[in-house]
């Protein structure tokens, strides 16, 4: 049998692959069945970075289901209230460039806002509550509601199904507890903020 | 003398403490307004307990405290209250809160004191609530409610009391000088502290060795005493808390602790100062020792400030002059903030007002890269790394900068101090560590979020799933009960059929008889129509009645024939 | 006005940029004259050269990228490069070596990457090895020490240097000679001690080679003052020299003909303490904790005896730093010094949350 493998070449090559495919083969096995990762994990991640507002502008019903969507390979500029940095930070966990904000979805709010209910006007319908994603509005039928300020994701679902017009989206009130310095200019020395700082003289001279 | 230890780092700027040392400590004349912050120490914002036109004696409260981390406030002079209103007060951002201006009547009139005389005889707890009434918050700069820290709990026992008075910082003497005057009040002060914290094994006073006056006015009263006064080499920031804790006991407060957890308590000696005025004198906290110097005032100088008193009345009776001042700071050169308008009042934690000159204290240079030159890591009394602090810092990335323990830096500034490149590492520090916290708390907020939606989510499903099920039961009950009426064997459903079958055929009489029926009646129809149609006619209607009666006439002669034709059919 | 918002500390030391590299200057002058004296003009002139270049050099590059020309050119940063590359170089090789050497340096190793305090590798030591790999034959000529020229012969004058200079690529007779490290890289099969007495470089020398025992005394007493006005700490520096010291007393082999020479021999010829003081000590690619330094500096060290023993080129502080440069990120990673308050050290990368 060996002396019939060596006098033949060919069929060496081809027995020792075959034996290399079988090993390597069952090694991949092996490894898929124990290290096997239960859900996935960019997923998570990608939902971790989420804002949660589960406000729906991205167009999809909550903020993970868009983390799947961008998991299987969706653009991951559509959260306004995320904004660019939620955008850098998905980037980041996925290693790909990071896009602007696409303009469609809305715009990143500059201030954070939540909701408030003028309660003299509400009636008590309830669809605002049935609205809200995160269930940050107390009331029941023909009582009045109310905001759960704290709660609340400033998402503005509740301020369309109002039948009255009573939810104003307030900013957030900031006071001295919330002030903070702001970062110092970065000393003008970095090559990446080249572009925004050629004037234009430097481009007629190009 | 007593071993002390040696910290990393530290700084030695100029210490420009004589010019304020020269005049023993002075008082100002009462002005004509005052403004009261209600938010003066760490915690919750004060609550007004007065409204606009009451009339107030000098130490009364206006203000209760919110909660257990807030601190009472009183009326540093009697007079009326004319606003409740924002106010710019003593803080970086220059932003307004909530004050009491009170308009003096210029009696100085005090409200009825009640001190007690025999300390030993009382209980803390009745000390910590004089205190706590008094409004006592720490006078070193921080200003965290002092009730709050002289009561650990019996969880943690307190072996050892440090009382601060390194005064590490530039040009501030406050402290200083009120030891040159007061030592024996002060340590009247300790005593108290010592008697609320149970008596602890080591009482030490730390007090760096520029201050040789202060240290032998100390003598004579904690001669005997237990009372160890620890001089050590003047460094900046020996006065830190943590700092000073490892140079008095070789011991590092670990991160993210306080004193209390490892048996320590640190009061500064102002508020121990304060301390003895409230439970001896029956004096809230209503005033304080304020440094008032640099360059640009004309005279330098400590004064019993009353709280309140907004800092262009200290300036103007030192002969401010604007044009020579660079930045007016509270606090000292290191750690203070600058102020933003001159009706700033001082509060409990102003222990200095500096106005130096541009010489004395140039305007800021342009900040230049960030070589590594790594002389703010020799300088940083904790150890860290400020150049890669700064590098994370402008990167944003918080991973890092937390494993390189932003945290535990104290924002003393020596490494700006030393910093060749005059870049502002400190703010840098600052604004990430809030950047951090942030994204700490909306992190919370929004794991919070998500778990309200899962919840809400599932809560739907849930609701669905029951209606679904309401809607099978409903359905199976249906069909049950249809079961049941035939529930009879598989013979009498086949008899029931062929029953239903059998009654369906008619007999061919029947038949016959039926449709002899239908023939009659369909002349019965036609004799009708033809007679409405003659009738018409008669009546000479209009064509178009005649045309639709005619056509229901020849509609009858139809159904007519077709009855005969089947009639016919059925008789073959 | 006075009221406005600036953030604390208000008060700053004396210390600034430019002054730090000032002071650099200033302390390279003592292996100027060390070098001057012994081996002519041609080190002046090589400094002078590089000097004008970098700074035209880097004026245009910033120039080019808008950014204020006074204001960087006005931290000496480049001078200090071109500095250190003039002191590296050969006396007397051609103008265009040092010109070409500058530009590499200046635009390659440090403007491309953001200019000062943004370059991962040492620029002078970038240059300096371009132009090794590049123009081996100039950059290995070296000028005989005065001690040692023939009868008769003296160095160049400085008129007549800048003509060799600019002119002449020729490299002159009887003025040219091997370096010591050269003679023992070239010297197989003789033993320590018949090289030191064939060799006059060793000869006549006091303890380590004529001349380059003084021009890297100079740098040493250059090094001795940065260090007594804390430009820098001694853990970079010490670390490389007793590394050096080290290495080439466990391969002395007592002086066998396999023996790559002796400690003294070895601390006080080539650039070593160049290197040590002036070199390695550039804090912006080296590693910032101190105890990060003291590997890194042993790195240095323990890579140039190993260059300079066993491998191609006769000196090698050059490669030795370029490849610690690599190392330094790594080395930073796990050398953070134990903050007030942690009874560990962390690693950089460590992550708090999970």
């Amino acid at each position: 049998m060996l002396d019939f493998i060596i006098q033949q070449p060919i069929i060496a090559a081809l027995v020792a692959l075959a034996g290399l495919g079988i090993i390597f083969g069952a090694l991949l096995g092996f490894a898929a069945e124990k290290f096997k990762i239960v859900g996935d994990p960019v997923i998570e991640q990608i939902d971790e970075l989420l804002p949660q507002t589960q406000c729906g502008q991205c167009g999809f019903p909550g903020c993970r289901p868009y983390a799947e969507s961008i998991a299987n390979g969706d653009e991951i500029n559509k959260c306004p209230p995320g904004g660019q940095s939620t955008i850098n930070a998905i980037a980041n966990l996925l290693d790909v460039s990071a896009p602007e904000l696409d303009q469609e979805h809305g715009q990143e709010a500059e201030v954070k806002s939540v909701a408030y209910i003028r309660e003299a006007e509400c009636i008590g319908c309830t669809k605002c509550i049935q609205a809200c994603p995160v269930d940050a509005i107390l009331g029941a039928a023909k009582l009045m509601h109310t905001v759960i300020v704290d709660e609340c994701t400033g998402c503005d679902l509740c301020v369309e199904p109002c039948p009255v017009d009573c939810i104003d989206m307030l900013p957030v009130e900031t006071g001295i507890k919330e002030w903070q310095w702001p970062a110092p200019p970065l000393p003008n020395g970095l090559i990446a903020t080249d572009k925004t700082h050629s004037d234009s003289n430097h481009e007629d001279a190009a | 003398m007593r071993q002390t230890w040696v910290t990393p780092g530290g700084v030695h700027p100029p210490e420009n403490k004589i010019q304020s040392l020269t005049q023993p400590i002075g008082s100002l004349p009462i002005p004509e307004k005052l403004v009261v912050p209600l938010g003066q120490h760490i915690g919750a914002p004060s609550i007004a307990c007065v409204k606009q036109g009451d009339i107030v004696l000098k130490g009364q409260k206006i203000a209760d405290p919110a909660g257990t981390v807030s601190a009472a406030i009183h009326a540093p002079t009697s007079g009326t209250i004319t606003a409740i209103e924002s106010r710019p007060i003593a803080h970086s951002s220059g932003m307004e809160a909530l004050c009491v201006e009170i308009t003096s009547d210029g009696n100085d009139q005090w409200i009825e004191k009640s001190g007690i005389s025999d300390f030993e005889h009382t209980s803390s707890s009745a000390l910590l609530s004089i205190i706590t009434e008094a409004g006592i918050a720490g006078m070193g700069g921080a200003g965290f409610p002092t009730s709050v820290k002289l009561n650990p709990g019996f969880q943690r026992p307190i072996d050892t009391l440090i009382i601060n008075a390194t005064e590490c910082e530039p040009y501030i003497t406050a402290d200083d000088s009120l030891i040159r005057e007061r030592a024996e009040e002060i340590v009247e002060g300790i005593r108290i502290l010592s008697h609320i914290l149970g008596n602890p094994h080591n009482i030490l006073i730390g007090i760096e060795d520029n201050k040789p006056e202060a240290i032998a006015a100390f003598e004579p009263h904690t001669q005997d005493t237990g009372i160890n006064v620890v001089s050590f080499p003047t460094k900046y920031p020996s006065g830190g808390e943590k700092q000073l804790i490892y140079i008095l006991t070789g011991k590092e407060l670990p991160s993210g602790k306080i004193p209390a957890d490892i048996g320590m308590v640190c009061v500064n000696i102002g508020t121990t100062y304060a301390i003895k005025r409230a439970v001896v004198d029956g004096e809230p906290l209503i005033s304080r020792v304020t440094t008032m110097t640099g360059e640009a005032c004309e005279i330098n100088r400590n004064y019993d400030v009353l709280i309140g008193t907004p800092v262009a009345h200290l300036l103007e009776h030192n002969n401010f002059d604007a044009q020579r001042c660079s930045r007016v700071i509270m606090g000292g050169p290191m750690m203070g903030f600058s102020l933003t308008s001159k009706q700033i009042p001082i509060v409990k934690t102003t222990n200095c007002i500096l106005a130096p000159s541009v010489e004395e204290i140039p305007h800021n240079e342009p900040a230049q890269p960030c070589i590594r030159c790594g002389m703010c890591a020799e300088a940083c009394p904790a150890s860290l790394l400020p150049q890669q602090l700064l590098w994370y810092s402008q990167a944003k990335d918080h991973d890092r900068l937390q494993s390189h323990n932003l945290f535990d830096c104290i924002e003393c500034g020596a490494c700006s101090y030393v910093c060749p490149s005059n870049i502002p590492l400190v703010q840098h520090y600052r604004s990430s560590k809030s950047d951090i916290k942030k994204a700490q708390e909306e992190k919370i907020k929004s794991d919070q979020a998500r778990e309200r939606f899962e919840f809400r989510k599932q809560r739907i499903e849930l609701a669905e799933k029951e209606r679904e099920a309401k809607r099978a039961a409903r359905r199976e009950a249906a069909k049950q009960a249809k079961a049941s009426t035939g529930t009879d064997s598989m013979a009498d459903i086949v008899a029931a059929a062929q029953a239903r079958t059998a009654a369906k055929k008619t007999s061919p009489e029947q038949e016959l008889a039926k449709l002899e029926r239908a023939v009659s009646s369909a002349e019965m129809r036609v004799q009708k129509a033809q007679d409405k149609l003659d009738a018409a006619t008669a009546d000479s209607e209009t064509d178009e009645k005649i045309n639709i009666l005619s056509a229901a006439l020849s509609g009858a002669q139809q159904k007519l024939e077709k009855a005969r034709t089947r009639l016919a059919e059925h008789s073959k | 006005m006075a009221f406005k918002q600036v953030t604390s500390p208000h008060a700053h030391g004396a210390q600034n940029t430019a002054k730090v590299m000032q002071l650099v200057l200033w302390a390279t002058i003592p292996g100027l004259i060390a070098l001057t004296w012994h081996f002519g003009w041609g080190s002046l002139i090589n400094v002078i050269l590089a000097c004008i270049t970098a700074v035209a050099s880097e004026a245009l590059i910033l120039e080019m990228r808008n950014r204020p020309i006074g204001f960087y050119l006005g931290d000496y940063s480049a001078i200090v490069t071109a500095v250190l590359l003039g002191l590296a170089l050969p006396p007397l090789c051609p103008w265009w070596v040092v010109v070409v050497g500058t530009l590499f340096s200046v635009v390659l190793a440090k403007q491309i990457f953001g200019g000062l305090g943004y370059n991962p590798f040492n620029p002078a030591m970038v240059g300096y090895v371009v132009l090794l790999i590049s123009f081996p034959i100039e950059m290995t000529t070296w000028v005989v020490p005065l001690a040692l020229l023939p009868e008769g012969v003296a160095h160049p004058g400085f008129v007549e240097s800048l003509k060799l200079v600019f002119f002449s690529a020729a490299p002159m007779d009887g003025v040219t000679g091997a370096t010591p490290l050269d003679s023992f890289k070239h010297a197989a099969g003789l033993t320590v001690d018949q090289i030191y007495q064939t060799d006059s470089l060793f000869s006549q020398a006091l303890f380590a080679g004529v001349g380059w025992e003084w021009v890297n005394l100079g740098f040493l007493a250059g090094g001795i003052v940065l260090l007594a006005s804390r430009v820098f700490t001694w853990h970079g520096p010490v670390a490389m020299l007793a590394a050096m010291a080290l290495m080439s007393l466990i391969f002395w082999d007592s002086g066998s003909s396999q023996s790559p020479g002796s400690p003294l021999m070895h601390l006080f010829s080539g650039a070593s303490m160049m290197g040590a003081f002036f070199i390695l000590t550039d804090p912006v690619s080296s590693a910032v904790s101190n105890r990060g330094r003291l590997i890194y500096g042993a790195l240095i060290g323990v890579l140039t005896y190993i260059i300079r023993a066993w491998g191609n080129y006769p000196d090698a502080v050059a490669f030795a730093v370029l490849l610690a440069n690599f190392t330094a990120p790594f080395i930073d990673n796990y050398t953070l010094p134990r903050t007030y308050g942690h009874t560990d050290r962390r690693k950089a990368t460590e992550r708090l949350d999970d």
